[in-house]
């Protein structure tokens, strides 16, 4: 049986590099794979406390979070796309028509 | 039947809200029939109510209709109530009588005008005010119909925008108004202070039972006065009369000769407590009266403009209605505003279709001989004239008349004197404007004479309404000469008047004598008029070679105008304009742009933090949560 911690560290782990990863890479693709990746982190965490607790209420959250983040890419790379043929470039710092 | 008078003002109200609404899309036969119908409806109910008056006992005067309950604040209140009595029953039955005959005059005058339904909703608008003015029963309901023909004066006068000088006259009418405003409602502010009710009947008796100190009585009687001044142009306030002349001839006749130029008379007429108490303040009406009545009559001598000469005429004859007021024949200067409201308005009717059948020619050097192309105008200007001029038995002799004799028996003989001139001066000037208009040599522009024709039967019908009156108006208020007992429109006045003392009464030889001298000065004014300018034309101009400066002075109107532009008017203008340069251009503007400004640079600050890179708005999303989780767990 592993403890509850072991998960939780993963989790935390996860959602850390996955921080970094949003805030160091550039291009569009690969910052939304980094928020797929702190998605799945806290997927983790439900899971683990479902099964530490017991209850089943966790896993069904997480079925409902997959959906939705299935529906969530779908939208997301559509978007992507869009703005590659808009713009010629997925890279991030060059989506700034919205400056103040 | 009494209690429907309430309506007498709101029918052409109602009219004007309808006018001022559907106007534009409505047929201008429309129009005219709504305009007209209204203001006749006021007369008939007027006439009813007149009826009702006469039948109920005079204790129960006035008859007052609460419509509203309107200002209530503390111990003061005015309610929104019209009140009914011999003294609002003249005023309603000149207004509304000669105010439809004008109305249907202007059908005709005014069938060209492209803005035809603006000019009968102004119309209508204005005998609205002029309703509301006469009928109030207190001095702030008075007030707003006083604004209201004010402000109605203002737009008719202006009428013809696009033209410069018609726009500049019916500023100057309306900022001189304001002037005598100021005075009235000073008035009006101290008897509130002093008194605590603005209801007539309510001051009357208060003032009539001593309530306030002489020196206050005769502050109040003062500022009342200088807002008579103001809107019945007398001096110092009458240089805007004048040049109202620049609206059409119809607002000349209602509003600057019949109906709102008189507001000033029936308001000293209405608070006569006030002057028949205080003898200061009443000889001031009556010598301010006598001077203006003099003054404005030599103004009128050499005026070549056939609406300014009956302009001037006006202020003229106002003048002698303060006579009357200021010597305590209150009566005899409302009759004075009753029989002058149908000859000035004739006069000027009269003059409006000579400019219709002239092509708009107003100087009277270019007419002559227009008496065989107008024969009716002919006629009953000639009426007009006669009866302005006091020659016995037209109206204007019985009323002129009945002041005259009131200064004289009151002890008044430097008014009276002073009248007396007036009176010559008047039937010289009028007889000046029937010689150089309708006889004598044809002076007439020649593209002007091949349009000459008489006008349309609907607006010479209104003329010779108007100058039947003229004529017999009189008779309801003859001298005491003819028998006891005979001025019946004394007698219907004299329950509105305060009665102080009784009045001073002359010897029938007195009378006489007084009456033969003015009409010997009438006909001597005519006499001359005729010599001057029939029998021998060249002593006008002989007279003006040998004074010229007198000529000058009085053809330039005594420079008044010069002298108010230099004393008043421009060091206001420059004054304005260095506020203008130093306190507006720097102070006000310099606060409004300095705060735009100063938003600007922190808006510009800013927006530094608004770069429009997710990643910045990430990581300030991830340092809140941080800072959030940071606060939940410690």
């Amino acid at each position: 049986m592993i403890p509850l911690s072991y998960y939780l560290v993963l989790s935390a782990l996860l959602f850390v590099l996955g921080t970094i990863a949003f805030f160091i890479k550039k291009d569009l693709i690969t910052q939304f794979l980094a928020i797929e990746v702190m998605l799945s982190a806290g997927n983790l965490v439900f899971i683990a406390f479902a099964k530490a607790m017991g209850t089943i209420d966790g896993q069904i959250i997480v079925f409902f979070i997959i959906t939705v983040a299935a529906a969530e890419a779908a939208v997301g790379l559509a978007i992507i796309l869009l703005v590659y043929r808009k713009k010629k470039s997925i890279r991030s710092e060059d989506m700034n028509i919205m400056k103040g | 039947m009494t209690d429907i008078f309430w309506l007498i003002p709101f029918i052409p109200g109602l009219s004007t809200f309808i006018l001022a609404v559907f106007g534009n899309k409505l047929p201008k036969k429309y129009i005219s029939f709504q305009a007209c119908t209204a203001v006749f409806a006021s007369f008939v109910i007027s006439v009813i109510s007149f009826i009702g008056l006469r039948q109920t006992p005079h204790e129960a005067y006035p008859l007052v209709k609460k419509l509203l309950s309107w200002i209530h604040v503390g111990n003061f209140q005015a309610d929104l109530a019209l009140q009914f009595d011999p003294l609002t029953a003249v005023m309603t039955l000149v207004v509304t009588l000669v105010g439809f005959l004008i109305h249907v005059y202007s059908v005709g005058y005014m069938s060209e005008d492209k803005s035809y339904a603006r000019f009968f909703t102004e119309m209508n608008l204005f005998t609205f005010s002029m309703l509301i003015l006469v009928m109030a029963s207190n001095l702030v309901l008075m007030f707003v119909g006083w604004e209201g023909v004010g402000l109605c004066s203002y737009l008719l006068i202006g009428f013809w925008y696009e033209k410069h000088s018609a726009a500049n006259a019916g500023n100057k009418a309306f900022i001189v108004n304001r002037i005598g405003d100021a005075g009235f409602l000073l008035g009006i502010l101290f008897i509130i202070i002093n008194i605590g009710s603005t209801e007539f009947a309510a001051i009357s008796e208060a003032v009539g039972n001593g309530a306030l100190s002489q020196s206050m009585i005769t502050l109040i009687a003062i500022l009342l006065f200088v807002g008579a001044t103001g809107k019945s142009a007398q001096i110092p306030l009458y240089v805007w009369l004048p040049d109202a002349m620049e609206g059409p001839t119809p607002v000349s006749a209602l509003i600057h000769a019949a109906t709102m130029v008189t507001a000033g008379v029936y308001m000293v007429a209405r608070m006569n407590v006030f002057y028949t108490l205080s003898h200061s303040a009443a000889n001031i009406v009556a010598l301010i009266g006598a001077i203006t009545a003099i003054f404005a009559a030599t103004m009128a001598l050499t005026q070549n403009d056939i609406k300014r000469v009956l302009a001037y005429s006006t202020i003229s004859q106002i003048g002698y209605m303060f006579i009357g007021c200021g010597v305590g024949a209150y009566a005899a200067g409302m009759f004075h505003l009753y029989t002058h409201a149908f000859f000035k308005s004739l006069l000027f009717l009269a003059a409006g279709s000579v400019m219709h059948a002239l092509s708009g020619e107003l100087n009277m050097q270019k007419m002559g001989g227009l008496r065989k192309y107008l024969p009716h105008t002919y006629l009953t200007f000639l009426i007009g004239a006669i009866a302005i001029s006091g020659v016995p038995f037209l109206s204007g002799f019985f009323s002129k008349d009945a002041i005259l004799t009131s200064a004289f028996a009151n002890g008044q003989y430097f008014v009276w004197g002073l009248g007396l001139g007036g009176a010559i001066l008047t039937a010289f000037y009028m007889f000046r404007l029937i010689f150089l208009t309708f006889h004598g040599k044809e002076r007439l522009a020649p593209e002007v004479k091949k349009h000459v024709h008489e006008s349309p039967k609907i607006m010479t019908v209104p003329l010779m309404i108007l100058a039947f009156f003229s004529i017999i108006a009189g008779y309801i208020g003859l001298p005491v000469v003819f028998g006891k007992n005979l001025n019946w429109f004394s007698r219907f006045l004299e329950p509105v008047i305060y009665q102080a003392h009784g009045e001073a009464h002359l010897s029938l030889g007195t009378e006489w004598i007084l009456i033969l001298l003015s009409v010997a000065v009438a006909l001597f004014g005519i006499f001359m008029a005729h010599v001057f300018y029939i029998r021998k034309p060249g002593i006008p101009h002989s007279l003006v070679a040998r004074f010229p400066w007198a000529y000058k002075l009085l053809y330039n109107k005594y420079y008044v105008d010069e002298i108010y532009n230099a004393v008043v008017v421009n060091p206001m203008i420059r004054g304005s304009e260095i506020v203008y340069q130093h306190f507006d251009l720097k102070v006000i503007d310099g606060a409004v742009n300095g705060s735009a400004k100063s938003a600007g640079f922190f808006g510009r600050i800013l927006s530094t933090f608004q770069s429009g890179l997710i990643k910045d708005y990430a990581l300030i999303f991830l340092l809140g949560a941080i800072i959030l989780i940071g606060y939940l767990v410690f």
